[in-house]
């Protein structure tokens, strides 16, 4: 049996503003040019728009379907998920939003882990969703994307990662904070077994998930106009008290300014990552690692 | 069980037998310290906002305040060799009770003009490729590296965008975790979110009584979650940002005393409970081999965080 087709029959789940428009109407206006849209015809162009190329926001399991080999993956790591560490109460306690965000999204945390083939090659994939708390980061997240990078190394594998995030989660404290350390240092693994990394920033990335694995990667990758940044652009406009420029942090920005390798529509964003890994999934690399290790258990 | 998690001074010994001399100046001043120790009245009733407030209040000791009393033959190194060199953060080379060690910290200005100077201890991108620059020298030249914290946050401006805020922290945190030599981080005044954990993953983290370490300032958090500024009493305590929480969570090693009334009364005598912690970790740390020292780092960084297992 193949490794694929055992668990995962993936779950239909479309974050909740998409399935109102679906259920409602066939038609979407698009939010860059205002044009009307087939919803059919809108899916079959991955969300996006066929008139000014706007990139609709999608969800995790979307965008990990859009992803793999024939749209088939493993759904890993699962059963990680958050706790209330510190018993935070803002507006409303922390597990009620938790609660809410799992019936919301149909999902049970901010980011899907998932194993498949990507032009054949072994990845193990984590995409974030927006519609979970904002996509942030706290332990649960930074524990999957972890373990995410573990599975690699345990596999000889590449990572992706699809970033969509707001940020560390605050009810969590200086708990979410580390995540970002924690990460870094399994990354710092990776890198070490000369294993493959490819960070993929989609609209938005910032705040704690920017400046951790998501400008880590050995390629990074931007869907078009999506805002990366570190700070909030409310928070810069506060600070220097002034507006921002128009295209402010904007993937084009961050490419003019040298902190992407390249800009890529999600209609080619597939074959992209597909050459990227053709490049970097070098068998002498793995033979060689494999000839260490065994001269390693000899002595 | 926090009180006994405390240094209480011994005096200093010569732990890793490099010429770490207990002069009688040295004897002097841990007597002092027990001294000041023995008249501080239970500091626990202050509330989180309390404490955020110490960690900001103006004559607070600075980096080179505990740079000034606790180390000899301090030598500043500037610029990160790609763009300009950034105030907020103060590298250099010095000797801590003889023993060769590169320092690294967060600087704010004391009068109106240092501080737009420091820029209020915020660093924009090239502070923390100075630092990290700093911290490979230390590799190469295998000294430890001991590093103080004390941000509100990495600079939020246009400027620090630009030349990637965020790949220069990221970049922070994936390469200190490989260094080889040992790496003590304390923290003494604001650990202020990724900009503090920029220079701030080690073997060893402590953190002055009266400091905070937060994934974000109070009034930040109570203007998002509340809607409301007002709120940032109850985000402070929310957000567990003490070192007495810190501790308990296994995120801080160590608390290092201060004088009763806040390291801010009498610098001297904050530096002296530093020093007693410092010559304490370090010892401990360059002990240890090079292979022991990274897997422990490594342990310690991968069991960060709390969260549940679902049922399958
Ligand atoms: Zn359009």
């Amino acid at each position: 049996m193949p490794w694929f087709s055992k668990k995962n029959k993936r779950i239909e789940s479309v974050p909740l503003e998409e399935r109102v428009v679906k259920t409602e109407n066939v038609f979407v206006k698009c939010d860059g040019c205002e044009e009307h849209l087939f919803q059919r015809e809108l899916e079959e162009a991955l969300q996006v728009c066929r008139h000014c190329g706007h990139h609709f926001r999608i969800g995790a399991r979307e965008r990990l379907e859009m992803l793999f080999d024939d749209g088939k993956y493993e759904e890993l790591d699962a059963e990680v998920i958050s706790i209330d560490p510190l018993e935070f109460v803002d507006t409303k306690p922390y597990p009620n939003r938790l609660q809410q965000a799992k019936q919301a999204s149909g999902l049970p945390e901010a980011i899907i882990n998932a194993r498949g083939k990507v032009g054949e090659h072994l990845v193990f994939a984590g995409a974030m969703d927006m519609s979970f708390i904002g996509g942030s980061m706290g332990s649960a997240v930074g524990e999957k994307v972890t373990r995410l990078i573990e599975h690699a190394l345990n596999e000889h594998a590449a990572v992706i990662t699809f970033a969509a995030s707001g940020g560390a989660r605050m009810q969590e404290g200086t708990l979410s904070l580390m995540q970002m350390a924690k990460i870094a240092a399994a990354l710092a693994q990776l890198e070490e077994k000369r294993l493959p990394f490819i960070s993929v920033l989609t609209d938005p990335t910032t705040g704690g998930v920017t400046a951790s694995f998501a400008m880590l990667g050995d390629v990074i990758i931007a869907e078009p106009k999506a805002l990366i940044g570190f700070a909030g652009p409310r928070v810069i406009e506060q600070t220097i008290r002034q507006k921002l420029p128009k295209d402010f942090q904007r993937s084009e920005f961050l490419l003019e300014h040298g902190m992407l390798d390249a800009i890529v529509d999600r209609r080619e964003l597939r074959d992209f990552i597909t050459k990227t890994l053709n490049f970097m999934m070098n068998p002498e690399i793995r033979s060689e690692l494999e000839l260490e290790r065994e001269r390693r258990a000899a002595s | 069980m926090i009180v006994g998690e405390r240094w209480h001074g011994r005096p200093a010994r010569d732990c890793w037998g490099r010429g770490m001399a207990r002069s009688k100046r040295t004897l002097n001043k841990k007597k002092e310290t027990d001294d000041v120790k023995s008249n501080a009245p239970k500091a626990d009733t202050r509330t989180a906002m309390d404490r955020v407030k110490l960690a900001r209040h103006d004559d607070r000791p600075y980096t080179l305040d505990f740079v000034e009393r606790l180390f000899e033959d301090f030598v500043e190194i500037h610029g990160d060799r790609r763009f300009a060199d950034d105030p907020a953060i103060v590298c250099g080379f010095a000797r801590f009770h003889g023993l060769p060690v590169v320092v690294v910290g967060h600087q704010k200005g004391r009068d109106t003009k240092q501080r737009g100077y420091r820029n209020f201890g915020m660093p924009k991108p090239e502070g923390y490729r100075k630092a990290m620059r700093a911290m490979k020298l230390a590799d190469k030249f295998g000294r430890p590296i001991l590093t103080f914290v004390d941000t509100p946050g990495a600079y939020p401006g246009i400027d620090a965008e630009e030349r990637g805020q965020a790949e220069a922290i990221a970049y922070n945190l994936r390469e200190m975790a490989k260094l080889k030599v040992p790496v003590i981080v304390t923290i003494i005044g604001e650990g202020g979110s990724g900009g503090a954990l920029a220079i701030a993953v080690g073997d060893q983290v402590m953190m002055l009584e009266n400091a905070t370490y937060s994934v974000i300032t109070p009034e930040g958090c109570a203007a998002i979650l509340w809607k409301d500024s007002a709120q940032a009493d109850q985000a402070a305590a929310g957000l567990r940002l003490t070192a007495q929480h810190l501790l308990k969570e296994g995120i801080v090693d160590r608390i290092i005393d201060e004088p009763a009334e806040g390291a801010h009364t009498d610098h001297d005598a904050a530096a002296r409970f530093l020093d007693a912690a410092l010559t304490r970790q370090l010892a401990e740390a360059v002990s240890l081999g090079q292979d022991e020292r990274l897997s422990r780092r490594y342990s310690k960084l991968r069991k960060f965080g709390r969260w549940g297992m679902a049922a399958q």
